[in-house]
C-alpha cells in the first residue's frame, strides 16, 4: 500500500488517462449509476472487503489512508487496517462495531456505485432492510472456514424480501482454507440451493481474500480453478437496466406546476418558452415510461387523458424511463394534485382501503391490533388502523427448510410481521411483487412523525414454508 | 429488447430502456427532493455561500421548480471573512436564478456582544448561533445544505433528511431509517429537518455536473495569481484576516481555492487547473481529500466534524 505515497509518473500518467476517461464517459452520459449494498458481520471481513473495493478503485486518498495507518499502528497493527476506513462515528470506533448504515462512493469508467454499507449485529433487519430497499445487487459474505451460517439466511431472505435482483455470495478469507475448490463448491452449493428456495432471482458466489485483495478487485493467481468474475468484474458485468424499466407505467404527482407567468429564465436558455396558461405535473417515473402520445389514468379519480408533453428545462423529451424528474403535460384539465398516480392505461392498479403486506418493524415502539399509523406511499400520507397481525416472521431456519410464519398479536423491533390496514381512503397500491416503486410504503407514527415500519404490498415475494393464508392480493373497493 | 408499449404503437428501440446515465439519476434523485420539501414543509430555506457544492444545489432548485420561480429564499452566514470576489458571485449567481437572499452577520453577533472571537481567530465554529437564530426567526422547518457523504467519515451515515431538535442538535444513534425514495420529513413543532440533496454526489461528480450544465463558479475555484505563505504544511493567502506572521516566506504563487469559506481557515493549493478539465485532473490525482486539505477546522480533532454537527453545524 505504499505505493501510493511516492508520486510515480508512470502510475500519474495511468490515472490522468482514466480520470479523463471517466469525465468524457460521465458527459456523453455513457456512464451508468449503479446502487448496491453489502450485508454481513465485522467477523465475516465486511469491511475489509469494502475497503479493498474503494482502495483498490483509487477511491481512498493519501490523508485518509495516512490516518488510518497512524491508528492501525496505535492498534498494535502491522499494517494498515482496510476496515478502518469505513469506521465512521466516533461511538463506532471506541467500540469497534458498527450501528448504521454508511454510504460509500466508487466509480470506474462504466459505472459509478452508490454503497450502502450495512452492518450486521445490532439491528441488523433494520439496516439491511434499509440498504436492500435501494440495492440493485446486495453482496452478502460468509467465512469461507465456517459456511452459510444463520445470518448469512437472514440477510438472504431479506433480499429475497425486499426483491434485491442480483445477490453475490462473497466466499472471504479463502486464504484460511488453503484455497479449496471443494470448501468453495460445497458453499457455493449450499448458497445456491437456499437462494432458490427463498425466491431469489439471481445468485453468484466468488471466491475471496479481502484482506489480501484475491478476486475482489484483482483475479487471483491462486485459484486457477475460479473462472468467474471478480467482485468488481461481476458489479462491472451485470446487467445494468433497473426492474423498474421493465415495469408499467406509475408516476405519483409531487405538484401541480402553474408559473402563471410567461417568460423565459436567463439560465435555461434551452428550456421550451412557456406561457401564462402553462399547467404541468412535476413528479418522478416511478416505473415504466412515458413518451407524448399515450394514454394514462389518473387514480385515484379514474379519469383519462393523453400525454401531450415530457418537459424538462433541457427541452422536451420523447420518452422517460423510471428514475426521471418530468413535468407532463395532458391534453385536458383534470383534478389532479399531490398525491395522485398516473399509471398506463392498460395495467392501472386497484383502488384499496384494505392494505395487506409485509411490514418490517423498525423501531422498539410496539404495533399491536388497534394501532393507528400513518401510511405514506408515493406522495401521498394517508391515516390507518392495524386490522389484523397475521404472523410474524420465524427467520430461524435451518438450510434445509424455508422460513414460517408464526402467529402474534405484536410487532416488535426487526419483526417481520404479515399485516392488514384498514386505511381512512382508498389508494392505488401495486403488489411490491410487480412494482417496487409503487408497491412499497413507510408507515410513520401519528404522534411525533417517526419512521415505525417498511412496507411491501401484497404477496411476500420471499418464499416461505407454510403457505400464507392470506396470500391474495388486495381486493379493489366495491363503491 | 423488443418491448412495445401497450397502445400498439412502432416498438421503442432498445436504446431508449437504457436506465438514465450517471448524472441524470443524481440529477433527478436531487430534483425529486428538492420537489419533496417544497410540496411537504411550510417555509423551507436554502443556504447558500457561493461554494460550488451551493451552485448546484441552486442550479438543481431552478431546474426542480422550473417553469416557475424557485418557491423558498436563500440564506447565507457570512462570517465577515469571506473572499470578496465570492460575495460579489453569491450576489450575482441569486439574481441570476431569479431567489431572494437573506444574510445573517457573524460580524453583528461580534459587535455587540452576543458571540466572542475565538482565540485561534477561526469563525466557522461561530456560524452554528447565527445560523440557528435565523432559522427559529425565518420560522423555517426545513433547511437544505449542500452536504455530500464522501466529504467525511461522519457524514457517511447522515440521512438525507436529518431531524433536528429544538438546539440544532443531530443525534447519530438515534436516525430515521431511511427506505426506497420515501423521504418522511414530519417533525414535531420547534424541530426542524436538514435536507442534503446532494447526498450521493461526490466531488468528481459534482465538477462533472458544472462542465456538463456549464455552471459558472466564483474566480477563485480555478488557478490565479495571489501572495501567499507555507502555514503548517498549508498554502495560506496574506489577506487582512491571516496577516503575514514574523519569519515566514511570503511569495505570488499561482494558486487555486477547493473550497471557499472562511478566509480565515481555508488555504489554497498550488495549482495551474484554469478549465474544468483540468481541475478534474487535479482532483482525481490529489493526494489529498477536500477537506482535509484546505479546511483547518477540520483539523481541530479526529472527530471535528461530528461534534460540530452534532452541535447545529451542517
Amino acid at each position: 500500500m505504499e505505493q501510493t505515497h511516492q508520486p510515480d509518473p508512470t502510475r500519474n500518467h495511468q490515472m490522468i488517462t482514466t480520470l479523463q476517461a471517466e469525465r468524457q464517459a460521465s458527459l456523453q452520459g455513457r456512464r451508468t449509476l449503479l446502487r448496491l449494498a453489502t450485508a454481513g458481520s465485522v467477523d465475516d471481513g465486511k469491511s475489509t472487503l469494502v475497503g479493498r473495493l474503494l482502495f483498490d478503485t483509487n477511491s481512498v486518498l493519501t490523508d485518509t489512508l495516512d490516518s488510518i495507518e497512524v491508528a492501525s499502528r496505535r492498534k498494535g497493527l502491522e499494517r494498515a487496517d482496510l476496515a478502518l476506513l469505513t469506521d465512521g462515528l466516533r461511538a463506532e470506533r471506541e467500540q469497534g462495531i458498527t450501528i448504521d448504515v454508511a454510504y460509500r462512493y466508487f466509480a470506474t469508467t462504466n459505472r459509478k456505485y452508490v454503497l450502502a454499507d450495512c452492518p450486521g449485529h445490532v439491528q441488523y433487519t433494520r439496516n439491511t432492510v434499509t440498504g436492500a430497499s435501494t440495492a440493485h445487487v446486495i453482496v452478502l459474505l460468509v467465512d469461507a472456514r465456517k459456511g452459510v451460517m444463520e445470518q448469512t439466511r437472514r440477510h438472504l431472505a431479506v433480499a429475497a424480501l425486499l426483491r434485491v435482483p442480483h445477490v453475490v455470495l462473497a466466499v472471504n478469507k479463502i486464504d484460511l482454507v488453503d484455497f479449496s475448490e471443494d470448501v468453495f463448491n460445497r458453499i457455493a452449493t449450499d448458497f445456491a440451493l437456499l437462494a432458490r428456495t427463498l425466491g431469489v432471482r439471481d445468485s453468484h458466489a466468488i471466491p475471496v481474500s479481502a484482506l489480501e485483495g484475491d478476486n475482489v478487485v484483482t483475479r487471483s493467481p491462486r485459484m486457477t480453478w475460479y473462472d468467474g468474475p471478480t467482485v468488481l468484474g461481476y458489479l462491472e458485468s451485470v446487467d445494468d437496466t433497473p426492474l423498474e424499466i421493465g415495469e408499467s407505467f406509475r408516476f405519483p404527482v409531487q405538484s401541480v406546476v402553474r408559473p402563471q407567468s410567461a417568460g423565459q429564465a436567463p439560465w435555461a436558455a434551452g428550456a421550451p418558452e412557456v406561457d401564462a396558461d402553462y399547467r404541468g405535473y412535476a413528479g418522478t417515473v416511478a416505473s415504466g415510461r412515458v413518451g407524448v402520445g399515450e394514454e394514462v389514468v389518473v387514480l385515484p379519480t379514474g379519469s383519462r387523458a393523453s400525454v401531450v408533453g415530457v418537459d424538462t428545462p433541457d427541452g422536451p423529451l420523447e420518452l422517460a424511463v423510471a428514475g426521471r424528474a418530468v413535468v407532463l403535460r395532458l391534453d385536458r384539465d383534470l383534478d389532479v394534485s399531490r398525491g395522485a398516480i398516473l399509471t398506463s392505461a392498460d395495467a392501472p392498479p386497484a383502488l384499496t382501503r384494505d392494505l395487506l403486506g409485509t411490514v418490517c418493524w423498525l423501531t422498539d415502539r410496539a404495533a399491536s391490533v388497534g394501532s393507528r399509523v400513518l401510511v405514506q406511499h408515493g406522495t401521498s400520507l394517508t391515516k390507518a388502523i392495524v386490522k389484523q397481525i397475521d404472523g410474524v416472521l420465524d427467520l430461524d431456519f435451518d438450510a434445509s427448510s424455508a422460513p414460517t410464519w408464526r402467529s402474534s398479536d405484536s410487532l416488535g423491533l426487526n419483526d417481520i410481521g404479515r399485516v392488514r390496514l384498514t386505511l381512512a381512503a382508498p389508494l392505488p397500491v401495486d403488489p411490491y411483487r410487480e412494482h417496487r416503486g409503487t408497491g412499497s410504503f413507510i408507515l410513520v407514527d401519528e404522534a411525533d412523525g417517526w419512521t415505525l415500519a417498511a412496507g411491501m404490498a401484497g404477496p411476500s415475494s420471499l418464499h416461505t414454508q407454510a403457505a400464507d393464508p392470506n396470500d391474495d392480493i388486495a381486493e379493489p373497493v366495491t363503491t | 429488447m423488443t418491448t412495445t408499449i401497450s397502445t400498439g404503437a412502432a416498438p421503442i428501440p432498445a436504446r431508449a430502456l437504457r436506465p438514465l446515465s450517471e448524472l441524470q439519476a443524481l440529477e433527478s434523485e436531487s430534483i425529486h427532493i428538492f420537489r419533496e420539501v417544497a410540496a411537504t414543509f411550510a417555509r423551507p430555506v436554502m443556504l447558500f455561500s457561493g461554494g460550488k457544492d451551493s451552485v448546484v444545489m441552486l442550479h438543481l432548485a431552478a431546474k426542480a421548480f422550473w417553469p416557475a420561480p424557485v418557491p423558498f429564499e436563500l440564506l447565507h452566514v457570512d462570517t465577515g471573512h469571506n473572499f470578496p470576489e465570492v460575495l460579489t458571485y453569491r450576489d450575482e449567481a441569486s439574481a441570476f436564478y431569479g431567489a431572494r437572499l437573506k444574510v445573517a452577520s457573524v460580524q453583528d453577533y461580534i459587535d455587540d456582544g452576543r458571540l466572542r472571537e475565538r482565540p485561534d481567530g477561526q469563525r466557522n465554529p461561530l456560524q452554528t448561533v447565527p445560523l440557528l437564530d435565523a432559522i427559529t426567526a425565518g420560522k423555517h422547518d426545513a433547511v437544505f445544505g449542500g452536504g455530500r457523504r464522501d466529504e467525511e467519515r461522519a457524514r457517511a451515515k447522515e440521512r438525507i433528511f436529518s431531524l433536528r431538535d429544538e438546539f440544532g442538535q443531530w443525534d447519530p444513534r438515534n436516525q430515521r431509517p431511511e427506505l426506497w425514495s420515501l423521504y418522511n420529513g414530519r417533525h414535531l413543532p420547534g424541530e426542524h429537518v436538514r435536507v442534503f440533496p446532494l447526498s450521493n454526489w461526490t466531488e468528481l461528480d459534482v465538477w462533472d455536473y458544472i462542465e456538463a450544465e456549464h455552471i459558472a463558479l466564483p474566480s477563485i475555484y480555478y488557478a490565479h495569481e495571489r501572495e501567499v505563505t507555507l502555514r503548517d504544511g498549508m498554502w495560506v493567502a496574506i489577506t487582512p484576516v491571516t496577516p503575514v506572521r514574523g519569519g515566514e516566506d511570503v511569495s505570488v504563487r499561482s494558486v487555486r481555492y477547493r473550497t471557499v469559506g472562511d478566509m480565515s481557515c481555508t488555504a489554497a493549493v498550488l495549482s495551474t487547473a484554469s478549465t474544468v478539465a483540468d481541475v478534474i485532473t487535479e482532483v482525481g490525482l490529489s493526494s489529498l481529500t477536500e477537506r482535509g486539505a484546505t479546511r483547518a477546522d477540520d483539523r481541530l480533532g479526529e472527530a471535528a466534524m461530528e461534534d460540530r454537527k452534532r452541535e447545529g453545524y451542517f
